[in-house]
Parts: structure tokens; sequence; C-alpha cells
């Protein structure tokens, strides 16, 4: 296990011109810590990735492990272990040899490789079909035989995910999941997972790193990620559907929407000429009948019953916003012409970014 | 649209058996099942693709079972982004146009159209190539909807696309195929995506039908255990109960002795009060969602997993207690019919 | 889903023009051959039906044992060569660039070139005199003459059809290699893969499919050899270059005793279905 660093780490790709494929940064991945890169399709996450395995050398700065430099070293020196996307097995190897790969190229004796493969088979719960070929099992056992080469070396220092669940179906991908942070607990790995997909990313890490373009937006715990987005792409790329950000005014030290003072988490003042929103999250958007404090006119737009949630669009100006109910059953007030934003749950944004 | 008495047969694989469906009319219809279920192959014979080894498809008072796709009116979006390389956007859509010899102005008028529709009006003279993949994807349902089919397939035509991307284009397909003539079936393999399209739901699962109807109904009242666990996600977490358990269930006198309760994720709670159901079992797990947490439970030798709001920091191993609304559960007999279902 | 393959019957109508074209341009000539194998034509009208003795005529012949020998030990030989040299070629090209195509165009030379141009091309090359093949290696001492020496003949010919051949066998192995997905490659410099294990566990499985066909195509092409002996050498010198196809020829056109000739022709087919047959379930996939 290791802790990894990355200094002043910059990618280009040969034939991009000037632009970062991965803006320089620095920061670090502690010892044991479930990480996640999470961004859209394009925005460098799979290119840091790969850069901390050793696929691609960097354009500049610097990677290393436990205080190691390991920037020039190639992927099999690095001990570090890989799933990707689409599940890599040894087609005409048996599950045992597919776990045994790796050990059998460091050399190993059969007794000990014999005792590390099914110790490893165990955790995964592999050992019934280790006289199996590995290309007659179905997709997410092969995406666990992947994950099993890498915990087969005892001295591997992470394992990187690239999106290994994009095959999988929705009902195991619970099982699946649920394995991998079993794992995580039970060997105290450190374990670096790329996805696009929010939920994968939120219920699997300890700390996610939110990318766009190129660059890190912000990096925090899932409930801070999800409470207090640092920039509205957060806002909006976390949660289903996204934050609501309403325009507002400035005046007289506060934030006013249709005239109506909106007090939020925000303590500070925004800079002076930015575009100014109250971003709320549709899970805190409360329907109103009457006027009060942080309650600004609204009118519902639609509303759609998803059996586990009803969602209720609404009209603030000319801005729409969802909010979300977490009782499908319940009925609505038939008179709503107001919403309220309850002032911890809602923050002011300057341009694109939270006012502290 | 009806299809009746529909199997299909590979070799010696049965793929679809004895399948009768009804298909609502202008509206969507989501065929929802796990993979291999026969969703694509259910497409096929729909898309006249494929010929069923048995049963007929009627439309209206027509049989249409061996009519060849040429001669139907039907368009269809699979899960790869598939358009002509080497025409552009425009060209793409206009593509159906042109086969059906429609006027240049009546084809730049409803390619325009829909570009607006679909988001695509400033990549028009663009190559399929040089397009982001949800790009592609709008370009091929844009030409799709051009053919301005009888029916619409749409073969998980989300899947390789971005979460957020997946999001947006889901709510504008919802609403963009709302209250139009066209019928459109959708194939996926997540409940999550039927509940937010909506229209009718079709349970499928190993090349059966095991439920269809309004997809909320379908959903809040499935028949059986096998439809209910289909339609849940998180997994229906289900509990083999006696009445003597002191469980108070939703209703006096259960018909059997022994009862499968069903409890979907959401409908549990970390708080209780009195009269609600009160189950202890061991944190397995505990993942944080941001605004949720998904608890996993062990409880004996079943293993539970809710879905409660807020972030809760669960220490692992220890005990915990969920509760749950009386109201909330379903209970199957040991057949897994339904016996009853919560109040809507 | 995407796994599922559409299972129709009424491909098979598809198939019909084929079945119909092959009915007339193979069966016919093929039930020709079956009839005059079991006759001895004395005129134009005049046939006795001899029944199996022109198989049993020509099974004892000594000539087509010889022939025979020589053409398995031709085509295993060709076989031995051109599929690991092609597979070795392939693993050689650059994955991309003008270096790719480059290569690939003159690999792909050879396979421009008709038969008898190769035969004639290597005639000269390989002459003592003014052959420059000929000519460098008399120069160095070397004894070699193929219109003499039956093995200088013999190498000669093989040398020819793995020059014009090989190119084949490593287009099919490229067109295989480059489309193995890149995380295999990953996966396996992770694990700590030799250059020997990614070759016999990643690629070599990979190319099983395509080394099938190239195999096959190869055995049935190299069993048929006929034109470049011929151009070389005439079959010679002596019997040294003499295969199955030319023996045919010798007895079809130059002796021409149908009866035999027609008996050979078949036996000549089944060979050489019997050899695909055993071939291709031996590179069958195992599932």
């Amino acid at each position: 296990m290791a802790r990894i660093d990355l200094q002043d780490l910059g990618h280009r790709y040969p034939g991009g011109g000037d632009s970062w494929a991965l803006r320089p940064m620095t920061m670090t991945w502690n010892d044991g810590g479930a990480y996640a890169l999470l961004g859209p399709s394009g925005c460098g996450k799979t290119t840091l990735l790969n850069i901390i395995s050793g696929l691609i050398a960097p354009t500049r700065g610097k990677v290393s492990f436990d205080g190691r430099d390991v920037t020039a070293l190639p992927p099999e020196a690095r001990n570090i272990a890989q799933v990707f996307q689409f599940p890599v097995v040894y087609d005409t190897m048996t599950v045992f040899d597919n776990l045994a790969f790796p050990l059998r190229n460091r050399g190993w004796d059969q007794a000990r490789l014999r005792q590390r493969v099914e110790e490893v088979a165990e955790i995964l719960e592999l050992q019934a079909d280790l006289g199996r070929r590995a290309r007659s099992l179905s997709a997410d056992q092969k995406q666990k035989i992947s994950l099993g080469r890498g915990l087969v070396r005892p001295d591997v220092a992470a394992v990187l995910f690239d999106e290994p669940l994009t095959v999988i179906d929705p009902h195991l991908k619970w099982l699946l999941r649920r394995k991998l942070k079993q794992i995580h607990q039970q060997l105290k790995l450190s374990l670096l997972y790329v996805t696009h997909d929010q939920t994968e990313a939120l219920t699997f890490a300890d700390h996610v790193v939110v990318m766009s373009q190129g660059e890190i937006v912000q990096i925090g715990t899932p409930e801070q990620l999800f409470e207090t987005p640092a920039h509205r792409f957060v806002g909006h790329f976390i949660g289903s559907p996204g934050m609501n950000f309403l325009a507002c005014e400035w005046s007289a030290g506060a934030a006013t929407i249709a005239g109506v003072r909106v007090e939020t988490s925000s303590s500070q003042s925004p800079p002076a000429g930015a575009a100014l929103s109250i971003g709320v999250r549709p899970e805190y958007l409360e329907l109103a009948s009457t006027a009060g404090p942080n309650t600004i006119p609204a009118r519902i737009a639609a509303v759609r019953d998803q059996g586990i949630q009803k969602m209720v669009q609404l009209e603030v100006g000319s801005t729409l916003a969802w909010a979300k109910l977490r009782n499908a059953t319940a009925a609505l007030p038939s008179d709503t012409t107001f919403a309220r934003l309850p002032p911890a749950r809602c923050a002011l944004y300057a341009d694109e970014r939270r006012v502290p | 649209m009806r299809l009746s008495g529909i199997s299909y047969r590979a070799g010696s694989e049965l793929w679809l058996r004895d399948i009768d469906l009804v298909l609502a009319e202008g509206g969507i219809n989501v065929l929802l099942g796990a993979t291999l279920a026969g969703k694509t192959t259910l497409l096929r014979i729909m898309a006249g693709l494929d010929r069923p080894t048995t049963g007929r498809m009627i439309v209206g008072d027509r049989d249409l079972t061996g009519i060849p796709v040429r001669e139907r009116n039907v368009a269809m979006v699979y899960q790869q982004f598939i358009n002509y390389p080497s025409l552009t956007v425009y060209e793409n859509i206009a593509s159906p146009l042109r086969v059906a010899r429609k006027s240049e102005a009546e084809i730049k008028t409803r390619v325009t159209q829909l570009a607006q529709t679909l988001r695509l009006n400033q990549f028009l003279s663009r190559y399929p190539a040089e397009l982001s993949g949800g790009q592609q994807q709008r370009t091929a349902l844009a030409r799709a909807l051009a053919k301005d089919a009888q029916l619409l397939l749409l073969d998980e035509p989300l899947i390789n696309l971005d979460y957020k991307l997946r999001e947006e284009l889901r709510a504008e397909l919802t609403q963009l195929f709302a209250g139009g003539r066209t019928t459109v079936v959708y194939a996926t393999t997540e409940p999550l995506e039927a509940l937010q399209l909506g229209g009718h739901t079709t349970l499928l699962a190993e090349g059966r039908v095991l439920q269809s109807g309004p997809t909320l109904e379908v959903f809040r009242r499935p028949a059986t255990l096998e439809a209910a666990r289909a339609f849940s996600d998180p997994p229906l977490n289900v509990i083999p109960a006696t009445v003597a358990d002191g469980i108070r269930l939703p209703i006096a006198s259960p018909m059997a002795s022994e009862v499968l309760l069903g409890i979907r994720a959401h409908e549990f709670s970390l708080t209780g009060s009195a009269g609600q159901i009160a189950l202890r079992g061991r944190v397995e797990l505990a993942e944080i969602s941001g605004s949720e947490t998904f608890i996993h439970l062990a409880r004996d030798d079943v293993r539970l997993v809710a879905q409660v709001p807020g972030v809760h920091d669960l220490p692992l191993n220890e005990p915990c207690t969920l509760y749950v609304r009386p109201e909330a559960l379903y209970g199957f007999d040991a057949s897994g019919q339904l016996l009853f279902a919560p109040e809507t | 889903m995407s796994a599922t393959k559409p299972v129709n019957q009424r491909a098979w109508w598809f198939v019909l023009p084929v079945l119909v074209s092959v009915a007339f341009s193979a069966l016919v000539p093929l039930m020709t051959i079956v009839n005059y194998s079991v006759q001895d034509i004395l005129g134009p009208d005049q046939a006795v039906f001899v029944g199996m003795e022109w198989y049993k005529e020509i099974l004892r012949d000594p000539d087509l044992h010889g022939a025979l020998y020589r053409q398995l030990i031709f085509t295993a030989a060709v076989l031995a060569i051109e599929i690991p040299l092609g597979i070795t070629l392939a693993l050689a090209i650059p994955e991309r660039g003008w270096r790719a195509s480059l290569t690939l165009v003159l690999l792909a030379m050879p396979l421009l070139i008709p038969w008898n141009v190769v035969g004639t091309i290597w005639q000269i090359f390989a002459r003592g005199d003014i052959g420059l093949l000929g000519y460098v290696l008399t120069q160095l001492g070397v004894d070699y003459n193929y219109s003499q020496h039956p093995t200088d003949a013999w190498v000669t010919v093989l040398v020819m059809d793995v020059w014009h051949w090989t190119p084949l066998v490593a287009l099919l192995s490229y067109a295989a290699l480059r489309a193995i997905p890149e995380p295999f490659y990953q996966a396996a410099r992770i694990d700590g893969a030799s250059r020997w294990a990614v070759f016999r566990y990643i690629e070599l499985p990979k190319m099983r499919g395509v080394l099938t066909i190239a195999l096959l195509l190869r055995l049935m092409d190299s069993f048929m050899i006929y034109t470049e002996p011929f151009v070389l050498t005439g079959g010679g010198p002596g019997t040294a270059t003499t295969f199955l196809s030319q023996y045919l020829t010798q007895k079809a056109v130059g002796q021409f005793d149908l009866g035999p000739a027609a008996a050979f022709s078949l036996v000549y087919f089944l060979i050489i279905l019997l050899l695909c047959f055993v071939l291709y379930n031996f590179m069958k996939d195992p599932q």
C-alpha cells in the first residue's frame, strides 16, 4: 500500500496543440483511501489514471509512491493493478491460471502460488469456478477475475478502476460494488476509481475528485460535494437532477429574488459585477402556499410521479426549477404558489463559484 | 398493436416463449428486463427483422407477421451510435425523407425542425465522427424521428452515454414522445429509467412476460415476487415471515400462514415510531451517495439494502435497527403470488 | 443483448443463386468426372463400364506415390515456414503512420503478380549465368543449378512460394492483431507478462480464427501448385518438382488417359477435403 503524490503533474497529447488534456496539478492520495475521479467524457480522468498506472508518460511533473519517484517506471515496475471498462481475461486459461498469471510472471513457486490464488479466490467468491475456462464466465465474474489478478500480488500499491461496472446489469452492480467495498475494508488497499456515474463515485469513495475539462474542480467527501458544491459545475453534475440555480440580485447586503430577501448559508458578500445566483438542491426546495421568509413566488409547471419519488417542476420567474418529494403518493398542496428555500440548504454563487 | 403467442426459437434455444402483449398506441412502452431477457429479440420481431417461430403480430386489423421490414412503417435506434459516416448531420437526418422522395423544401423544413428539437442546429454541417457521443445519438434519434414511423423502437439507446447526458436526453425524450402519434417501444435494463419514462411497462425475464401495464401500476402492484424483484433497484428486500412472528401485517388474516415480505429499499428509515416494524441486524456496509445512505444490513441469513435520506456514518459490524411502516409491505405466498400490496 | 445473433431461416433463399451456379459450375463437371472415372472411353460414342479399375490402377502407380510424397513434404514445408514467418512479419509491421502504410504496400506487392510471372521472375533470377541470385550463389562457390540438381529445383520452388504467399499470411495476421483492444496489452503489462507471454496468451488466441483461414488457404493452394514449377523446370529435373497437379495434367493432357486422370482427380479432391477437414477441426475453438 502506498501514498501517491502528484507534483505539478500535467499532460498534453501529441498533436493536441497547446491545450492541456490534464492541467498541471499537485495533490496527494492517502494510503488506504478509496478515491473516485468523477467527470464527463473527455475531462481528463482516464488520462490521469493512466499516468498513475504508468501507461502514459506525463508531459511534465512527477508521480511518487510513498515518496519514491516512479514517473519513469513502466507499469509492471509500479506494483499497481488496473481493472478496465471491458473485462480483460486470458481466454485460453482457466480462472486459476488467470489469477496465477501475475505470480508466475514473477517466478513464484507452485505451493505458495496455489495458496495465494486460493486465498484471493475465496475473497472474491470464485473458488467454485477455479477450474473453469475464463471465457465461459459472465461479465461480472470476468471483472472479478480482472480484479483478482491485481489482488493476488501482496505488494500491490493501489488498485485502479476504469469504469469497471459499465457492462454489468443493475442488480449485479449492487453485489459487485458491495464486494469492492468489503475488499477495501478487509485489505485496506488504496483504491482509485474512475467513472462518469455519480452514484458509483459517491457510494464507492471516501473522497471524490470532480474533474471538468482537464481540471480538478473540487475534492471532497460525498456529503461535501452534495451539500456544499464549490462550483456550479459540481452542483449540476452531482445529484439527479442537479442543483437548481435561481438568478438573484444583490441589494442592501442581501440576495433578493423577485424582491424577496433570501437568506443563504453564504456569509460573505459577493464580488461586485459578478453574475449572481442562488443554488438549492431539488431535495431541499419546499412547496408553500403562503408567503413568508425565504419564500418566493412560484408556479407548478409539471408533476411527475416516479414511483419512488415525485418530481415537481416549478416556474420561478423565468427559470425552471425541480423539487423532489420523497413521498411519491402524498398529495401536493393544491394552491402551491410559493417555494421556500431553507437558508441553511442554499448558497450564493458568484459567476461559477460558491460564495463562502 | 398486438402481439399474440409470440415464440422465438434459435437452434435449440427458446429465446421468447408465448408472448402476449398489447402496445399502448401513441405512447412510451418500456420493455424492462435484465441482459438476455429477450428484449432485443422482441424488438427485432416487432421491426420485422426476424420472423417469430409461432404467434402473430397484428396492427389494427392487419396481420403483419410475415411482412418484411422494408414494407413496414418502423424506425429503430440502437445502443451503438449508428449514423452514415460519410454524410453530414443534415444529410443523415434527411436520408429517410429522401428515400420517401419528399421535396427539397419539405426536407429542409422537417430537418430544421427536428434539429431544433434535438438541439443539433449548430452541427448540421458536421460529420458524425466530429460529434460527441451524445450528439451522435441525437442524430440517430433525429433520423429515426424524421421517418415519422408508426412504430419507433429504441434498444437501450442511452446505455453508452455518460450518466448526466443520459439524464438530460431521457428527460427530452420523455417530453418528445408524450402525446405524439408514434408508438414508442423502449428497451432498458434499468428500473429507474422505466420509472422516469413513465408510460406503460412490460417486465421480461428469460423470454417470458412477467407483467404488463401502466408503469406505476406495475411498479406499485407487482403480480408476483419475480415481477417485484425485476422492478426494484436497489434490489427488493425479501424476508420470510410467519404470522406468528408478531409482525403486524397490513391485512388482518393473510390466506397463508407463511408469508414472504417484500420491502423496497426506499421505504426504510432509521427512526421509528409506534406501530412500525423494527428489523434489527448488523451493518455490513454503509454507502453514502451525498443525499442518501445505502445501508447493507445482515439479519440472520438475510441481507437487506435500505436507502435512507441523509448522511449516516454507521460503524461497521455494529447492530442497527431499520424501521418500516406496515402499510409499505408487500406480501407474497410461497409460490410467489402477490397477497397484498401497499394502498395507493 | 448485443450478443444476440440473428438467426433467420429466410437467409437460405439468399444462398440459392450461389447453390445453383455452384451446381452448374462444379457439380456438373464433377459428375462428368465421376462418369469418366468408371468407364473406358474408346471413342466418341463408345464407352465400357470398368468399375473401380482405374482407381486400382492409379493407386498402384509409383509415379503417383512419388508425386504425392513430394507434395506432402512441400505443403508441410510451406505451412511450417509461411505461417510462423507471416506472423513474425505481422508483429514487426509498425502500428500506424506512414511507415505502416509503406510496409503494407511493399508487403502486398508479390500478391499482385500473376503466378506465371512469378515463375518467370524466379526462373531468370535464379539462373547461374544471368540471374542475380544464381550468379551470386555461383560466385560464392555454391554449386547451385536448379535445372540440374533436383534439390536445388525443389528448394527454389519452395522459396518462390514463400516469397509469393507469406505476405498474405502476414496481412491477415496484421488485421487480426490490430483488432485486439488496447486494454489487453495494458493489463498484460501490469501483470508483468513477458513479450512471449503476451504473444502466447493474448495475440495467438485472438488470431486463432484468422490463422485458421490462412492455414486452410495455404494448404489448399499449395496442394494445387502447378504454374511455378511448370514455368521453372517443367516439373524437373527428372520428377523433382512434379507435384500432384502436374502429374494429373500429364495423365490427362499428355497421355490422354482420361479414365485414370478422372479417377485421380477425385482422389485428389478427397485428399484435399480430408486434410482441410482435419486441419479445421484441429484449429477450431475447443468450445
